[in-house]
């Protein structure tokens, strides 16, 4: 048990749409991520990462290859997972502290106490997250009335209220300006470390990756698969400052190379 | 909602006028070209008779009423369980969507004779038909509510572990109310259609009932007085299922207020 891996992907290939010409997102990519690790994917744009999140939560099936998660096979019934959504998908029937309620309502062991507990201790735990992404206040508001940042912000409270064991975040702060950015990846450094579980963040942001992952993915262009995996040996807990230390930097840089290479559609030999 | 009061008020006070002016135009189109009685009333006529039946017409207003809002009810039942049940499944949607657009442009008058063998003259045939006539706009919206719920809110509740039913009930539910809502308008008044239907042909109470014997009559101004009762029976109802579609499905029309 303590050895397998939480996510397992090995030699998985993906096509959308029809089995032979379809568009090919994923060719023979493999990947091993350890219970409690926290790991970034990086990429050019359309090389297959939220496609990645979507085998890993189980919405999506493999063309060939395997998708293992806790050693079983990906199905969304397994384990707890939080997934944020590159567009955040919010309901626009219901307010924001009740599409951030929606996880309580389906997940065991919150399921059975919610008709009980929405009006009190659930809603003030979506109050509570709300606040702490700078949305305090908002709980009564509909998704059209949110910029797209607080939106994000919201959707991100909504992966994180059933404290998943497994979390999948895609560009989660994609539409943020770098405060508000930066502060947010403490608040989740933090809550890795108090929680312990699992991340897989897909992301443009190297500074980001740098500063949150333990270990750093570079995909390939499309059709993709990763071309490399960066250990990122800082020390915790990371702060702002970490990302401008010469180490860093000269990782940031190794990783930006990586990608610009990939998108030239040459892949890199380096460290290889 | 979000429009300042005034605008609403002012299209409010236009609507009433533009229906005064209708029946004062009316009016004095028959005084002018002095129109018969017996081809078309004027309204002064007809709001006379309307107010002198009344006690008369009362019992057949609430029979009409009565049958049609149970014909309607069982309708809008049936026809929800039905929706839900082709537009669950894309391959019952599929198959059956074509088949429910074909039936629904079946004339419904042509089941009230039958309706009147199997069942009788009488209140039955009206709210049959009634029900019958107004089951086909919402089974078509339900089913194209279901089948066009977005599947990225459907993937935000699989991502959690979510049932079949957890799904239908979160999302898709939900999504096709405003499409519910959009045919109860429709089926509202359908319904209307298919009481009066099945009274003028087959049964002793009820306005269509009415209207049909001060036809044989040559009564036209109490025909027309029938009318009115329908008329204003159906906005009514509409106005109705119109303010609780508002009320409900409000955040789908946030951006059409002014076309409520
Ligand atoms: N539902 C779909 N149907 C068909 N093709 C799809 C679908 N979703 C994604 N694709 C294709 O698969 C490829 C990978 O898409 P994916 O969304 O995984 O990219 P991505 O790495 O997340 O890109 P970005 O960084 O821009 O979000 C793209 O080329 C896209 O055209
Ligand atoms: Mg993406």
């Amino acid at each position: 048990m303590q050895d397998t891996p939480l996510i397992e992907l090995s030699q998985v290939t993906v096509r959308y749409g029809d089995p032979d010409s379809g568009t090919l997102a994923l060719t023979q990519t493999s990947l091993r991520i350890d219970r409690g690790d926290f790991v970034a994917l990086v990429g050019p744009s359309g090389c297959g990462k939220s496609t990645i999140l979507k085998l890993v939560a189980g919405l999506l099936t493999a063309s060939s290859g395997g998708v293992l998660l806790n050693g079983r096979e990906a199905n969304c019934k397994g384990i707890g997972i939080g997934l944020a959504f590159q567009n955040p998908t919010m309901m626009p029937w219901l307010t924001i502290r009740e599409n951030i309620m929606i996880p309580l309502k389906i997940v065991e062991p919150y399921r059975g106490q919610y008709a009980r507990k929405k009006k009190g201790e659930f809603a003030e735990k979506a109050d509570a997250m709300l606040a702490r992404v700078g949305l305090a206040g908002f709980g009564d508001k509909r998704p059209w009335e949110l910029s797209g940042g607080m939106l994000q912000r919201a959707s991100l409270c909504r992966a994180l209220i059933h404290e998943p064991q497994l979390l999948l975040l895609d560009e989660p702060f994609g539409a943020l300006d770098s405060f508000t950015r930066e502060e947010l990846w403490d608040i989740l450094q933090q809550l890795w470390m108090d929680t312990g579980s699992t991340v897989l963040l897909v992301t443009h942001d190297l500074r980001e990756a740098a500063y949150l992952a333990n270990r750093v993915c570079v995909m390939s262009s499309r059709p993709g698969r990763i071309l490399e995996d960066c250990p990122v040996p800082f020390p915790r807990p990371r702060s702002e400052e970490t990302t401008y230390q010469p180490e860093c930097v000269s990782l940031i840089h190794s990783l930006r190379k990586q990608i610009a290479d990939a998108r030239a559609g040459e892949p890199t030999q380096e460290n290889a | 909602m979000m429009k300042p009061l005034k605008t609403q008020q002012r299209q409010r006070l236009l609507s009433a006028m533009v229906l005064i002016g209708f029946f004062l135009l009316w009016e004095l189109a028959c005084l002018a070209f002095q129109v018969s009685d017996l081809v078309l009333p004027r309204p002064t006529q007809i709001f006379l008779v309307l107010f002198e039946k009344m006690p008369l017409l009362w019992p057949h207003t609430v029979q009409t009423l009565y049958t049609t809002l149970l014909g309607f009810a069982l309708g809008v039942i049936s026809g929800v369980l039905l929706g839900v049940m082709v537009g669950s499944s894309r391959l019952a949607y599929n198959v059956a969507y074509p088949l429910l657009v074909g039936f629904s442009s079946i004339p419904k008058v042509a089941v009230v004779p039958i309706f009147v063998v199997w069942f009788g003259a009488g209140t039955v045939p009206a709210v049959l038909t009634s029900m019958i006539i107004s089951i086909f706009p919402v089974v078509v919206n339900v089913a194209t509510g279901l089948a066009s719920t977005e599947p990225e809110f459907e993937d935000v509740l699989k991502v959690l572990g979510a049932s079949k039913r957890d799904v239908l009930w979160n999302v898709s539910l939900p999504r096709a109310l405003p499409y519910l809502f959009a045919s109860l308008k429709v089926a509202i008044t359908l319904a209307f259609v298919g009481t009066v239907l099945s009274e003028s042909v087959a049964a002793n109470k009820g306005i269509g009932n009415v209207m049909m014997i001060a036809s044989g009559n040559f009564d036209v101004a109490l025909v027309f007085a029938g009318l009115i009762i329908l008329a204003v029976m159906g906005v009514l109802l509409y106005a109705l299922s119109a303010y609780i579609e508002h009320r409900v499905t409000g955040w789908a029309h946030r951006k059409t207020e002014s076309m409520t």
